[in-house]
């Protein structure tokens, strides 16, 4: 009877309209039995947090091509580590500036994936992550 | 374990993680559910079920915010979306017709994958709603699965089912087919805006005319009974039909108020209590079945099922003539089925 199941939040924070590499992600990982929460375009960190609380997800990925992603994905992470959700792990694609890494690095994000990655290696990282869950 | 009484004291962590637990059925689930029980009874449970794009996630967005402005009342939202039956994976997409209730306290939303079952919710929304019950939400909407024609379990969940239908979708021969408009105590034309809206109106209301059920029961199986003597001295339900247009917030004001209507309604003429009666009595039911499959389970050695699959497979034996095999013990006989299994089994038949 006992089920688990990764569940991963996409989201788009910020202003920019370009949802389509969120959705291959979000398709890749449904693919790979994750259930996805597809929050759409144009989220404020807030909405994002709040979402990541209310669907207690394991795993949030951000896209960002905006350029914004230093502030944004710094202030989606502590409201999200704020809210108590110590242990979700927030990865970020899109494109991000060989200088800005370490940035974010730092501010806890897990895996930042830019152009190109395969999709593959998206899921590998997850399932490493949680192969204990 | 579940701090329970930080999920009654309205804490939304605790809250998810509960959620999350009841979900995947983990033991700490159930004891919860087990705990939870006596709380939970109060809210109005609210069904939203039609086809995929006809507008569902939209309109519960409205009725939420409605729910929220107007009637100054709490609630939550458990939203089904569909398992992929090949990997288990799943896309839960409902939440983006729903920003406008971001950063309302108020307001909890939860998406569910269906896992497989295919009446419309997943085999643990029950439980997710008894939670969001037990945790005070005064309105809880369920929204199903984009459903067909034959997906009405909602019917047995909620107090209150609306079927959504949208413009363009059949003509009036689709009014007519039994199934899922037959569940509906509130029928929502939606986009009606679009060409067409009057026509499936009228083609529903219609079928209206022709006669409607007045009261329906579940009695455990797929199949729901009408037992019209149970309503006496009422005056039968007739469901309403409501135009909308929920990408506007037109209409919504009128769902509600039927929503309302309908909520007096079953508890003037004890219905209310009708319904939330057939459904424990079918849960009941349920988890006998359950339970016994797994106490089965846990007392055959799987080489024994195995073997009589591999019959089944040669066509050997019917697969009732399997079963009646395995429960009546003449399977015994030929291949050796261990007696002392056996007669637990057979107690366990009795029982």
């Amino acid at each position: 009877m006992t089920e688990k199941k990764i569940r991963v939040l996409i989201a788009k924070p910020g202003l920019d309209g370009h949802d389509r590499g969120a959705k291959v992600v979000a398709r890749a990982l449904r693919d790979a039995g994750m259930e996805v929460i597809y929050t759409g375009l144009r989220q404020s960190p807030e909405m994002i947090a709040e979402a990541a609380l209310q669907e207690d997800v394991n795993v949030i990925g951000l896209s960002i091509l905006s350029g914004a992603h230093l502030v944004l994905v710094p202030r989606v992470i502590d409201l999200v580590r704020a809210n108590g959700q110590e242990e979700v792990k927030v990865f970020v694609g899109g494109i991000i500036p060989e200088e800005d890494i370490p940035v974010l690095t730092q501010a806890g994000v897990s895996a930042i994936y830019g152009p190109g990655t395969p999709t593959t290696k998206v899921v590998q990282d997850i399932r490493d992550a949680f192969s204990a869950v | 374990m579940v701090d329970l009484d930080a999920v009654t004291r309205g804490n939304r962590l605790a809250l998810a993680r509960l959620l999350t637990e009841v979900e995947n059925q983990t033991p700490a689930g159930e004891q919860a559910l087990d705990r939870l029980f006596a709380r939970a009874g109060k809210a109005h449970l609210v069904g939203i079920t039609g086809a995929p794009g006809t507008g569902k996630s939209s309109l519960v967005s409205c009725l939420a915010k409605n729910i929220r402005v107007a009637q100054k009342q709490t609630v939550a939202i458990v939203a089904v979306d569909p398992s992929s039956p090949f990997t288990g994976g799943a896309i839960l997409g409902d939440r983006v017709r729903m920003r406008e209730l971001a950063g309302d306290p108020g307001v909890f939303i939860r998406s569910m994958a269906s896992r497989g079952e295919l009446g419309g919710l997943a085999s643990a929304t029950a439980g997710v709603v008894q939670v969001l019950d037990a945790a005070g939400f005064d309105f809880i909407l369920i929204e199903t699965v984009g459903a067909g024609q034959s997906e009405v379990d909602i019917a047995c969940l909620a107090y209150t089912t609306l079927v959504v239908e949208s413009p363009g979708l059949g003509d009036d021969i689709q009014a007519i087919k039994a199934g899922i408009l037959e569940i509906a105590d509130i029928l929502v034309v939606n986009k009606s805006d679009l060409p067409g809206a009057e026509n499936t109106a009228r083609a529903l209301r219609a079928n209206l005319d022709l006669g409607y059920r007045l009261h329906m029961n579940h009695d455990g199986a797929h199949r729901m009974t009408i037992k019209e003597n149970e309503v006496k001295n009422t005056t039968a339900w007739t469901p309403p039909i409501i135009q909308t247009i929920a990408t506007q917030h037109n209409g919504i004001d009128e769902v509600i108020a039927e929503i309302l209507r309908h909520r007096e309604y079953l508890i003037d003429t004890g219905l209310r209590e009708k319904r939330e009666q057939d459904r424990l009595r079918s849960e009941v039911y349920h988890l006998l079945q359950t339970g016994l499959v797994k106490r089965w389970q846990q007392l055959t050695p799987p080489q024994v099922f195995d073997r009589l699959l591999q019959q089944v497979f040669a066509r050997e034996l019917s697969p009732r003539a399997a079963i009646d095999s395995l429960l009546n013990g003449s399977y015994n006989q030929k291949r050796g089925f261990p007696r002392s299994l056996l007669r637990k089994i057979v107690r366990l038949k009795d029982e």
